[in-house]
């Protein structure tokens, strides 16, 4: 039983990290503009698909070489976070900025448009002929993402004990990867001058613009770092879950919003909490509960701790947002 | 919350225009060989009237979405049928349509185009059969339209009991599909009954002793597990444990790491590749149990394989299936096979056959009726007997289900379904003591 809850947990914190990067997106776009980027979980879809195309095109299996493999993973990397940045940077110069000063439904109504834009974008990559993606013909299925990271259990040689725990490289890289991002966007947004500006643009887009900060362009790195976060996140997610799926926007999204908002929307520690609950929720829930109640228990601890913290978990402590 | 509320109206009023953009755009398949009757673009709404010398034979499966393999080649067997009867059938000339039953937004059936299908049916008075559905779930929304205009309904794919066995669904089942209190669904693929035992019936075979049922918490996954644990124990195979689950979650692992403490030998998994067959199939690996899965013939398309990924099924799933598989048959069946690959130049998949066999009977029928009633057609459905075709000889019993009750079970070889087992060939003799889920419907 000891093994069984150990195993829980491992399982609860490394899906609560996935989720947790998935919500950083989300929290540092509500946090400046206070608008719900819907499309986010669609571009973190995109990213997934072009990481898979990627692994396909250069053949990357497990039997690659570890250097080579390290190598090739960080180029992909690399490519879905730098596609992924693109084109959030790149949906908001077109959609969102020319409605900067519309009614806030607007943009929220484009970005919901948005984000089935790309779900169909998806749909059509999804049918492409790389063996990959099924040879064609099955677009909407979902798709296999190898699994190229090495299967060695690292349980036994870590805790120098023997046990009936399973512990994968692609567990430590999950947690090692988030954490090593989300240490370095939270030091980007306290000890840069992007940040400082970012935090300001936050507070009062206004008085920000009078003190010549170029709001605009604060913005659009926002949706750029956000968006290449999402293509980090993709990557990881894909090497963890292997399974993409053109849908998977959409579920992903709602994970991460809510993981936002549970740890305080707009507030980046507070997204990595969020994302650690609902993980542990999850993973416990079907352990002792159930599978089928999983969503209902799930939502169910997050509305008791909206209803005593309104404002999420972190977030009445954090005044300034970002 | 202002703002949660006006995302759900909006996301509602997005999926609905989604719907009613891309749901059905039915493909007008013309004969070669005939001409196109000018009559059709504009049909009378009205039953009455349309083209005296004109019959439409209309499908309605998912063509979007991850059925699409498997209702293309479906699609493909009822051309095949139609256009061997040169597009000529008595004194009528078919035309056939292939009408889309999903909806890009859901990426599966839907309810409200599948309505609107049968709707569309109905009110043509050129439509003399329905071939469809593919989804039992949609099945149950179609049949009672259809039914009340007595246009008969056949299809190629549906296997929920209640659909029409009295006394194996819910109590309103299947009453509640015959408005009229006739029979006009008719089916041609042996039903869910019959391979939840099948599933049993070889898990016994394979030696197995115990097994975790998992269900999808559909029609058809739920339904067929529940056959599947009423049948379990006559087979000598002990259920520890069947739970529901969200067919949309990323993974399964928590839920794999508590199956793992007890240990099955199988886990049986009452679900399709779009309710995300694939990934349990991987996370039963991941957590590194050695139970097998087993799962029904939703998961008999190539594309379950590579959701889950070869290396995660090869050797270790298990599918059972209707009738006998393509590469299997012999005969008629063989033929249908073989002029198939000759036309389409792949393999049929599972259900192809049954689609091929679906239209040929609606167009026997209409052969020998000779007549546009729809109610004449209907009546002669129920005395319909196949003299050796394609899938043998059989006709349909007094509930419109085949008598048909061979099922095979394939196992998964270098990526590839392999033929294993034949299964259920003998219902004469059932297990004892399964009331419900044993032995055919009896008339």
């Amino acid at each position: 039983m000891f093994d069984t809850i150990a195993q829980q947990l491992i399982i609860g914190l490394t899906n609560g990290m996935v989720f947790a990067l998935v919500a950083l997106g989300y929290t540092m776009v509500y946090g400046i503009l206070e608008f719900i980027n819907f499309a986010h979980g669609d571009v973190f879809m995109l990213a997934a698909f072009l990481a898979l195309t990627l692994v396909g095109a250069l053949d990357v299996t497990q039997q690659t070489p570890p250097g080579t493999l390290a190598a090739l993973l960080l180029g992909i990397v690399v490519a879905c976070a730098l596609f992924a940045g693109g084109l959030n940077y790149a949906i908001d110069r077109v959609v969102y900025r020319p409605l900067r000063r519309a009614p806030k439904l607007a943009p929220l109504v484009s970005a919901i448009g948005v984000s089935f834009i790309l779900q169909n974008v998806g749909l059509f990559w999804g049918g492409s002929a790389m063996a990959v993606f099924g040879g064609g013909g099955q677009a909407a299925a979902p798709k296999a993402f190898p699994d190229i990271l090495p299967q060695t259990n690292l349980a036994a040689s870590l805790f120098g004990v023997e046990t009936k725990l399973t512990l994968l490289p692609k567990d430590l890289l999950v947690m090692g990867a988030s954490v090593v991002i989300m240490a370095a966007l939270y030091g980007l947004v306290r000890h840069t001058k992007l940040g400082k500006a970012m935090r300001a643009t936050a507070q009062d887009p206004n008085a920000a613009r009078l003190m010549g900060i170029d709001v605009d362009k604060v913005v659009g790195a926002t949706f750029l770092i956000g968006g290449a976060l999402a293509g980090v996140a993709a990557v990881v997610y894909s090497l963890y879950i292997n399974t993409i799926h053109y849908q998977m926007g959409y579920q992903n999204g709602l994970y991460a919003f809510t993981a936002a908002v549970v740890g305080g929307i707009g507030n980046i520690p507070g997204a990595v909490l969020g994302g650690l609950v609902l993980g542990l929720v999850r993973a416990f829930s079907d352990q002792f509960i159930g599978a089928q109640w999983q969503p209902a228990v799930l939502f169910g601890i997050l509305i008791v701790i909206l209803v005593f913290r309104p404002a999420g978990l972190l977030g009445s402590t954090a005044r300034e947002k970002v | 919350m202002q703002r949660r509320t006006f995302f759900h109206t909006a996301a509602t009023a997005l999926a609905l225009l989604a719907t009613l953009g891309c749901g059905k755009k039915p493909v007008e398949v013309l004969v070669p060989g005939t001409e196109k009757p000018p009559e059709l673009a504009a049909a009378p709404s009205s039953p009455a009237g349309g083209a005296p010398n004109v019959v439409k034979i209309v499908s309605s499966l998912p063509r979007t979405g991850s059925a699409n393999a498997q209702t293309t080649t479906i699609v493909n067997g009822i051309k095949m049928a139609v256009e061997e009867t040169g597009g000529k059938v008595g004194p009528f000339t078919v035309v056939y349509e292939d009408w889309d039953d999903a909806s890009a937004k859901k990426g599966d059936w839907d309810p409200e185009v599948e309505a609107a299908n049968a709707d569309k049916a109905v009110n043509d008075p050129n439509v003399v059969a329905y071939l469809g559905t593919y989804n039992s779930g949609a099945a149950k929304i179609a049949m009672p339209i259809l039914n009340k205009a007595a246009l008969v309904m056949i299809s190629p794919a549906n296997t929920y009991t209640g659909l029409t066995k009295p006394g194996m669904g819910e109590p309103n089942e299947p009453a509640v599909y015959r408005p009229s209190g006739k029979v006009s669904y008719f089916r041609v693929v042996p039903a869910d009954d019959i391979q939840g035992r099948a599933g049993a019936e070889w898990m016994q075979k394979m030696g197995g002793k115990t097994a975790y049922v998992l269900d999808d918490r559909g029609l058809y996954g739920k339904g067929i597990a529940d056959v599947f644990e009423a049948n379990a124990e006559s087979y000598g195979v002990k259920v520890l444990g069947h739970e529901g689950m969200d067919p949309k979650a990323q993974e399964y692992r928590s839920l794999m790491t508590k199956i793992k403490a007890l240990d099955p030998d199988f886990v049986f998994y009452g679900g399709t590749t779009q309710t995300n067959a694939g990934q349990i199939a991987k996370d039963i690996i991941a957590v590194g149990m050695r139970a097998k899965l087993m799962a029904p013939d939703g998961c008999r398309e190539d594309a379950f394989i590579n959701a889950a990924g070869q290396e995660n099924v090869n050797g270790r799933a298990f599918i059972t299936f209707g009738g006998v598989p393509p590469e299997q048959m012999v005969g008629k069946g063989k033929e249908f096979v073989d002029s198939y690959r000759a036309k389409y130049g792949g393999e049929p998949e599972a259900y192809a056959v049954y689609g091929y066999v679906a239209a040929k009977v609606a167009l026997e029928v209409l052969g020998q009726v000779g007549s546009k009633d729809r109610e004449t057609i209907r009546a002669a459905m129920e005395k319909y007997e196949a003299k050796g075709g394609a899938l043998g000889s059989w006709k349909f019993d007094a509930n419109g289900d085949t008598t048909l009750t061979t099922m095979s079970g394939s196992g998964v070889e270098a990526g590839k379904f392999k033929f294993a087992a034949l299964l259920g060939g003998a219902v004469e003799a059932p297990a004892a003591g399964t009331a419900p889920a044993a032995g055919p419907a009896a008339p």
